[in-house]
């Protein structure tokens, strides 16, 4: 056998093997962003992680040993090149972008998003750091020698990191070895990153002094740096508590599709955004606040006795209610999330066409798209500052917070709470594009109950044609409802109930005169306008 | 009906217990297809028949279970696939009741386009990239699932998981979209489409312990066996009957399987005692490990020789 685990006969290899098996089955996986500019020495920081994890394949050191290009210095090699993808395509005229790597130990699968910093800093490191675990914000100790503080962008990177809410972030303070290792310098950094992290309001801070091209404190501790006695890098990424908020939380059941292979089944497939779900629980259905229980967790591996975030199944539930994509399930007995129309948020601008008040984009947030105003920009924040100024628009890589006023309700959290639940994306509705992204601060104006949102709209079945139905209309009207005909020609019977459950959710009432609805029209009816159905004048 | 716990499965039963790296894989996975198949109006799988496809096509019976698949499968048949390839293919498909769809470039196929005639790129260029074009025109497809992995090789590190086509179908890396959470956008004009990619994040490692830990079936090529073989420099090709043996080629019989699938004449075997899953991952990861070995211990001739066998498939 030409592949072995060293050294060991066939049954202790056998069990070397599974014991790696039952390891790598049973691994977490770490997502991680790295916030730092080429001379920070981040592609080679990444290098270094990657070579003494094992992670390089022969081959591709052999061709960065043999490249021309060697900014290590004589006898070393240059591992920034084993990232180096990302400069061709710059000299190609290509976007640069965030880029995706990965590697393992027996400890954890990780996941890095190396977001290079150039022009685009804020909307690549945002991007990065939208999923991830831990922010590394690379520290240059010769620059901060030189200039005697901390660079501003090792500002910016840092105050990116507080916005998108990375759980963890670790200040990795490069080069110690152009600064003779000196525990003074590490100190004097540490102690300003300190006090930035604590005015930004970080909650999990780590610094280490590490040497990216010498490899001190990366992998392998460092001989040179005895008075640092805290773990390298890679421990630190090993052992940092993995994000437990999503988890803890309420419940939040975004439905994604409704599963409906044949007549027996009905299930709503999302994702476990927050909290916990188990079959039995007494679950609200959002907008339309209508109340059942969890029948069962259905998965292709068969029933759960619980589902917590971030795991994907399909929920079969007791009654027969009216739920479809973009909308909701809670637990009853939990804290509601907030519901409104308005909402400040701050949000990253993206495009190269600004921002101004007055426009309107679609708001993505969870699986619900709806049109999002901009009512008001209250502040601008200078990143390298994190101080707030005015401003009348927002252009590319601005951070701001804004106001918005969207056409139906959304159904969220703060961000600070809930990434899943408090993020949103912006898309320009003309052209397609991905152009802003948003995290949720609070709700504005905020509608008391789930009922509300849909407060006082009916369905109105009435007898005595066109004129009798206008008549209604004119009552409802004066008592300040929203009220529409649906006796249109351009509505076919089929998509009545549609309609007539669009109009509901948008908290509009609808009047119907029609003759002659067939028993399976006016059954769907009933199921969507529930307790709102009223035949003839009604109250 | 519901299927019993499947203790061998990744999805576990455990309560309030965090997800190993495999349950999150999985878990992403089915909320990018759910995704895609709520936003999208005409999606398709591409269905290579190799392990990626394999994985994806499993994620798929689980994202829509009790359902069944909810778009069809394209297979792009360049006509020189193997012929164990394409007998899996059509007995899977109709084992887990998919729709397949078979996409021939027949004009190209008549008119005797091979790697000989052509070279591999022309040949490739007609009878895949033009081919799977032309498959998804004529379907009208607005999103196509590949099973394409940021780790696979450098320029894929920075593709989305919704990477956006332009009308001809054509990716300009600076238009692609920010992507940000799992927020994806999924608006199109007429004629624009959408390659979805949910095993963005899955390492080759990755899947092989998803294919052990579900017991999903593969080709029977990836696992080692005594088969007739052609050495052609440092490649092995099977000889089949299509295979055109040169003059001086003689056909010998080695211990060998496949690490990747394509086409028969373009794809080559590697030597190797590998038939099971398990041996397969085991020779995944010692294959690293001697690597790392090789800094540290002399090696013998045969295992750097072996290594460098190796090499040429990274």
């Amino acid at each position: 056998m030409d592949t072995q685990i060293l050294g060991l006969n066939e049954e202790s290899r056998d069990r070397a093997f599974r014991a790696f098996l039952d390891a790598h089955l049973d691994q977490e996986m770490l997502r991680f962003t790295t916030a730092g500019s080429v001379d920070d020495g981040k592609s080679t920081l990444i290098g270094r992680l990657l070579h003494d994890t094992k992670s390089v394949y022969e081959d591709q050191l052999a061709s960065i040993r043999a490249s021309r290009v060697n900014r290590a210095g004589a006898g070393m090699v240059d591992l920034s090149l084993l990232t180096d993808g990302l400069k061709s395509e710059r000299e190609q005229g290509i976007t640069i972008d965030v880029a995706y790597r990965y590697f393992s130990t027996s400890k954890r699968k990780f996941i890095i998003a190396d977001t290079p910093g150039h022009e685009q800093y804020t909307r690549n490191m945002a991007t990065g750091a939208s999923t991830a675990d831990v922010a590394i914000v690379l520290i240059d100790a010769r620059a901060f020698v030189k200039l005697g503080t901390l660079l501003p962008q090792s500002r910016r990177h840092t105050y990116i990191a507080s916005l998108l809410r990375i759980p963890h972030v670790v200040a990795a303070v490069n080069k110690m070895d152009i600064v003779d290792y000196d525990a003074a310098v590490f100190d004097r950094i540490c102690g300003e990153f300190t006090a930035l992290a604590t005015k930004l309001g970080l909650k999990s801070v780590e610094v280490i002094p590490i040497s990216a091209l010498i490899g001190d404190n990366v992998v392998e501790p460092s001989k040179a740096m005895p008075w640092y006695s805290g773990p390298t890098l890679l421990e630190y990424l090993e052992t940092v508590p993995l994000r437990g908020d999503e988890v803890g939380g309420p419940l939040r059941f975004p439905i994604q599709l409704v599963v409906r292979p044949d007549a027996n089944f009905r299930g709503f497939a999302g994702r476990v955004e927050r909290g916990e779900v188990r079959p039995g629980m007494r679950v609200k259905a959002l907008p339309s606040g209508r109340v059942t229980r969890v029948k069962t967790i259905v998965t292709y591996d068969g029933e759960l006795k619980a589902a917590t975030a971030p795991r994907a199944v399909t929920l079969e539930l007791e009654d027969e209610i009216d739920l479809s994509r973009g909308e909701m399930l809670v637990a009853e007995a939990e804290a509601a999330p907030h519901i409104s129309n308005g909402f400040r948020a701050m949000a990253v601008w993206m495009h190269e066409s600004p921002l101004s008040v007055g426009q309107t984009y679609l708001a993505k947030h969870t699986t619900r798209t709806v049109r999002a105003t901009v009512k008001a920009i209250q502040y601008r924040m200078d990143v390298i500052s994190a101080e707030r100024v005015t401003a009348d628009e927002l252009h590319m890589n601005d951070i701001a917070e804004v106001e918005f006023e969207t056409s139906l309700p959304l159904f969220f959290d703060a961000y600070a709470d809930s990434r899943e639940m408090g993020a949103f994306i912006l898309i320009d509705a003309v052209s397609n594009a991905t152009v802003g992204a948003g995290m949720i601060v609070a709700a504005v104006d905020e509608a008391p109950d789930a009922a509300a949102a849909t407060h006082g709209a009916e369905f109105h079945l009435v007898s005595g044609g066109a004129a009798a139905a206008k008549a209604l209309q004119v009552k409802l009207e004066i008592r300040g409802e929203r009220v529409v005909i649906v006796d249109d020609a351009l509505i076919p019977e089929a998509t009545l109930p549609a309609v007539a459950r669009a109009l509901h959710l948008a908290g509009v009432t609808a009047i119907s005169a029609r003759e002659n609805l067939s028993a399976e029209t006016l059954a769907e009816l009933r199921r969507v306008a529930g307790a709102s159905f009223v035949e003839g004048e009604g109250r | 009906m519901l299927k019993q716990q499947d203790t061998n499965g990744v999805a576990g039963s455990a309560l309030n217990e965090r997800l190993n790296h495999l349950q999150a894989l999985e878990a992403e996975s089915l909320y990018i297809l759910r995704e895609a198949v709520a936003e999208f109006a005409r999606p398709v799988m591409l269905y290579s028949i190799g392990k990626d496809s394999s994985v994806m096509l499993r994620l798929a019976q689980k994202a829509f279970y009790p359902g069944k698949i909810p778009f069809p499968l394209l297979h792009v048949d360049t006509s020189y696939k193997f012929p164990e390839m394409i007998t899996f293919r059509d007995n899977y498909a109709k084992e887990i009741g998919a729709t397949l769809i078979v996409h021939r470039n027949e004009e190209a196929i008549a008119g005797g386009a091979s790697p000989w005639k052509l070279g591999t790129q022309n040949c490739c260029g007609a009878l895949k990239t033009r081919s799977l074009l032309d498959g998804l025109e004529e379907g009208g497809y607005d999103a196509a699932f590949g099973g394409a992995r940021r780790d696979e090789e450098k320029s894929r590190a920075k593709e989305r998981v919704y990477s956006f086509r332009d009308s001809a179908g054509q990716w300009d890396p600076k238009n692609q979209r920010p992507e940000l959470w799992s927020l994806y956008n999924s608006r199109l004009r007429k004629g624009e489409s959408i390659r979805v990619f949910p095993l963005s994040n899955w390492t080759e490692l990755d899947i092989w312990l998803y294919l052990y830990a579900e017991q999903i079936p593969i080709v029977p090529l990836y696992f080692a066996e005594e088969r007739d073989v052609v050495v052609r420099g440092n490649t092995l090709t099977l000889v089949d009957h299509t295979t055109r043996l040169l003059p001086h080629e003689v056909v010998v019989k080695r211990k060998v399987r496949m690490r990747s699938l394509g086409c028969a004449p373009c794809t080559g075997a590697i030597e190797s005692e590998a038939d099971t899953l398990p041996k397969i991952i085991e020779e995944l990861i010692t294959f690293r490990r001697s690597e790392r070995e090789n800094r540290a211990i002399d090696h013998d001739e045969e295992g750097s020789m072996e290594a460098k066998k190796r090499e040429g498939y990274f």
